[in-house]
């Protein structure tokens, strides 16, 4: 009997498609394994691979046809000792749901994500690419993984419910999880305990290589690995011996520290915006200013940015903004958090409507958080939240950095050391003290322009620091 | 039909084979299965199902003898012909409704003792004077009752039986010795002795039921005790002599001694039926009398499967239908998950009931979990004191950091009809939490399954 070539589904969501291109023409011998025809989809261009062997005897979606639903049949396939008069009578839609064909393994090799990418649009293509990504990573074995509804990661309701178990979401809390990133095994994708069992975090976090800009994860030494399973053996199975190191168990700080920045890493978009900003105008105003103050209060250079990305924030709102599945939030206050390192990892405690606050002002609150902070002695509402962060490694010498965004900020600031450089100024060559700075958005609700336009009016506050005073 | 070709074939027609026979059916193949005796197997014909009918007849004669506590009148009698009689009858009926499901589902049944020999896709199956091919072979030959000839324990056509000669009894024995107190010895020693069968039982190790959780154990000893059924723990039978009677020589405690009994039953384990069906010849692997499988049931030999109590315990009947629907349908191409053996609940039908799923107390520790654990009696739930039942416990165990329902035991009125609940529980992985928010109905024993998840976390109400 003829066999039906279906409209293959590349993905678990996908309900239609373009064929952009047939691979072989009518009268064609088809072996099993030969590439049939591209498929494309909002997501991905992917080939179809014959699983059938015999002769492609009609094609019946011709190239280019956009919107061929998902098991519609495209093609028949007449097998080796049948001809053509077998076509006669035969009526195309009796070979149920499953597909004759299979998506080959190749992504659309088109994704680049460019991180020059300023406007909205480039931000949208940047995230579709980004999912193909991760599609190109189930596919990779796609007759068990893609085409199998059992195994799809994470699968959602059309409420954007993830099913899993009570117990697998409680397991999934306890170790510090994203169950979005966990395939479910259960009925209809149900993620049960056996997969948080087998969940292997490390295989989830983005390759570096996938990333905008190089990374270095330096954000006041939380250079956090993904969460990884399979506890202590893990390290064995990849070759190191037990015996060889000491495993300190992980204690909260540490717990959140992982799930926080994995989550982020995963589901943030982001991108590094670098400038530099000359200081010298601000040093010697913090000096005028230190030597007036009053007993006991001395601004310090990190008081002066808080305060100018403050205001950068109130004079540019777009900039201070959250995302959320509802809709982006723009935020009515500047809360800046400050990444105070401490023992054993790092707390973010926040100036809390710093565009409001003198300096002085920001320069005590600021210091009895840092103090209360390295006693661990915060309450959970002076470091929860905020609306922006910044990360200050410039006191080590740090030259640039990029942090990873602390969600729900929209932004975090990373903050270089000021040093002497050699600069141009009217075409001549002069020395100034210079700060780089580099801003990580997130490219959901902050895109390129926003961020630099944010970043110039930063960049005014700092190296004309009297209009901080306004 | 001298050569004839299937899908698959199964040997064997009790819950495991037919059930899935049933199934493969149902994924479109030509089935055919092979029967020695009475379709159902030892379930329907000589296990689950008659001694069921005859615990039934002992639960209303009990009831009788008690009319008195519920105000009623009864003249308490029996006759042992007409019990067994209603036992053969339900276990025909019910064989019957067998072969209508296989005619329903257009499988072949054969009539006759199967051999393997070496074939292509997968062992060819002798039938008398046919050979059967298929492209797949399910082993669903079932086990029988462990006996010890050199001890004498071994059936003689009158004073020593195993389930299957005391599940037609020729007379109610005045002295009973049941060897044995897993589930088939504690239902038979149950069965008799709500008969006025003077009834010992003798178990190896230090508790009755060894399965169950050792609370449960204890609490059945009790129960057993009060109605007069004496049991002897940490006890071996050395011989069985029988002459007018039998002569028992059982060792307890360093001590020996001689009793009379009028009638012995066995049951002291199952072995595998793997004997005289070619096995080695295809080169199936036995071990201890099962046969060794993987976890789709895989013997090893291509094509060639096996499941149930031929593959080793729990020797129990839906196990073995589970196991058959998971390798038919790894067979068909599906992708079932393997049977997690800790989640098949277990039952026995003596008085008091007991049912249990999942770890006992001491398996839980032993596995390192930290446990809390929820006990609620019968005697704090109106149902039961209704009923006249107020003896009985529902104890659950809880995993005390992810509030996984680790294991549930159960005994007293009805418990096996109630054990389900948990098991649902525990294949939807709820926790604590969803128990607690399940809203149970009043007034019911299904209650003390609530109130003792309460207790694991110190918010019991009725006590």
């Amino acid at each position: 009997m003829p066999i039906e070539i279906l409209m293959p589904a590349l993905s678990p969501t996908m309900e239609e498609g373009t064929l952009s291109k047939w691979l072989k023409k009518e009268g064609d011998t088809v072996s099993s394994g030969d590439l049939l025809a591209e498929i494309e989809t909002d997501k991905a261009t992917m080939e179809i691979e014959a699983v059938e062997e015999g002769t492609l005897a009609k094609i019946l979606v011709a190239e280019g046809s956009a919107g061929v639903k998902v098991n519609a049949p495209i093609a028949i396939l007449l097998e080796e000792d049948e001809d053509e008069s077998a076509l006669d009578g035969f009526e195309t839609g009796n070979s149920g749901p499953k597909s004759n064909a299979e998506p080959a393994a190749r992504p659309d090799e088109s994704r680049d994500p460019s991180p020059e990418e300023s406007s909205k649009e480039n931000g949208a293509e940047k995230e579709r690419a980004e999912k193909s990504l991760s599609n190109a990573e189930s596919n990779s074995q796609p007759k068990d993984k893609e085409m199998d509804p059992v195994v799809q990661r994470g699968e959602r309701d059309s409420d954007d419910r993830l099913k899993a178990s009570p117990l697998a979401k409680r397991m999934a809390k306890d170790a510090g999880y994203d169950l979005s990133a966990i395939k479910g095994s259960g009925p209809h994708g149900r993620i049960v305990k056996r997969d948080i069992e087998s969940f292997d975090g490390a295989k989830y976090a983005p390759k570096s290589a996938d990333k905008p800009a190089p990374k270095a994860d330096a954000d006041a030494g939380t250079d956090v690995g993904p969460v990884r399973g399979g506890g202590a053996n893990y390290l064995e199975k990849l070759g190191i011996n037990p015996g060889s190191y000491d495993l300190i168990p992980l204690d909260g700080m540490r717990k959140v520290i992982a799930k926080r920045l994995v989550g982020s890493n995963l589901d943030v978009p982001d991108f590094p915006l670098v400038i530099d900003c000359e200081i010298d105008a601000l040093l010697s105003m913090r000096k005028e200013l230190n030597t007036q103050a009053p007993e006991g209060v001395k601004i310090s250079v990190n008081d002066m940015l808080i305060r100018a990305s403050a205001l950068a924030l109130k004079h540019y709102p777009e900039a201070n903004a959250s995302y959320t599945p509802d809709g982006i939030a723009y935020h009515h206050s500047a809360d800046v958090a400050v990444a105070v390192a401490i023992d054993g990892g790092l707390i973010t405690p926040i100036v809390r409507g710093a565009d409001n606050k003198g300096l002085s002002t920001i320069s005590s609150e600021m210091k009895d958080l840092a103090s209360r902070a390295r006693e661990r002695k915060l309450k959970p509402q002076e470091y929860q939240g905020g609306t922006f962060s910044i990360s200050n490694l410039g006191m080590f010498g740090i030259k640039e950095f990029g942090s990873i965004i602390n969600e729900p900020h929209g932004m975090i600031m990373s903050v270089g050391a000021g040093e002497p450089r050699a600069v141009v100024k009217d075409g001549e060559l002069a020395v100034a003290t210079v700060m780089t700075v580099t801003l990580t958005c997130d490219h959901r609700v902050v895109d390129g322009a926003i961020g630099a336009q944010w970043l110039l009016v930063f960049k005014r506050y700092i190296e004309q620091p009297i209009t901080m005073m306004l | 039909m001298a050569n004839q070709s299937f899908d698959v074939i199964i040997i064997g027609s009790g819950p495991g084979g037919y059930v899935t026979a049933i199934r493969a059916a149902q994924l479109g193949m030509k089935v055919a299965i092979v029967e020695k005796d009475a379709l159902g197997g030892v379930c329907l014909n000589w296990g689950c199902i008659p001694t069921k009918a005859l615990l039934r007849s002992a639960e209303v004669y009990h009831n009788m003898q008690h009319a008195k506590a519920y105000g009623l009148t009864a003249d308490a009698g029996y006759d042992l012909k007409a019990i067994v009689k209603r036992s053969r009858d339900i276990a025909k009926q019910l064989s019957s409704g067998v072969a209508y499901l296989m005619k329903k589902h257009k499988i072949d049944v054969i009539k006759g003792f199967a051999k393997l020999e070496k074939g292509k896709d997968a062992p060819k199956v002798i039938v008398g004077d046919d050979t059967l091919t298929a492209k797949h072979v399910i082993l669903a030959t079932g086990a029988r009752a462990r006996t010890i000839s050199k001890a004498g324990l071994e059936p003689d056509g009158k004073f020593i039986w195993t389930a299957k000669e005391a599940m037609v009894p020729d007379t109610m024995p005045k002295n009973l010795l049941v060897i044995g107190s897993g589930a088939i010895g504690m239902e038979f020693a149950s069965f008799f002795s709500a008969f006025g069968a003077q009834t010992t039982v003798v178990e190896m190790v230090d508790r009755i039921l060894p399965a169950e959780d050792a609370e449960i154990s204890a609490l059945a000893q009790k129960a057993f005790e009060k109605r007069g059924v004496k049991f002897l723990t940490g006890a071996k039978v050395n011989s069985v002599k029988t002459g007018k009677s039998v002569t028992a020589e059982i060792e307890a405690g360093g001590k020996t001694q001689t009793l009379e009994f009028d009638r012995v039953i066995l049951a002291i384990g199952i072995v595998g039926n793997v004997e005289d069906m070619g096995f080695e010849t295809v080169g199936v692997k036995v071990e201890r009398t099962h046969v060794t499988v993987d976890e789709y049931s895989r013997t090893g030999v291509p094509g060639l499967y096996a499941i149930g109590d031929l593959t080793g315990p729990p020797w129990l009947a839906h196990k073995a239908s589970h196991e058959g629907v998971i390798c038919i349908e790894k067979i068909a191409g599906q992708n079932p998950h393997p049977l997690d053996i800790n989640r098949i609940p277990g039952c026995t039908y003596c008085h008091p009931q007991i049912a249990s799923v999942g770890f006992t107390e001491a398996q839980a520790k032993e596995a390192g979990h930290d446990v809390k654990i929820g006990r609620f009696p019968f005697l704090g739930n109106g149902k039961a004191i209704a009923l006249g039942e107020p003896e009985g416990l529902v104890k659950t165990i809880f995993d005390a950091k992810t509030g996984e329902l680790l294991g549930a035991h159960m005994i007293g009125a009805e418990v096996t009809e109630l054990i389900q609940g948990f098991a649902i529980a525990q294949t939807l992985e709820t926790t604590e939490e969803q128990l607690m928010e399940t809203v149970f109905p009043h007034p019911t024993l299904s209650e003390m399954m609530h109130e003792s998840v309460l207790d694991a976390y110190d918010r019991v109400i009725h006590i």
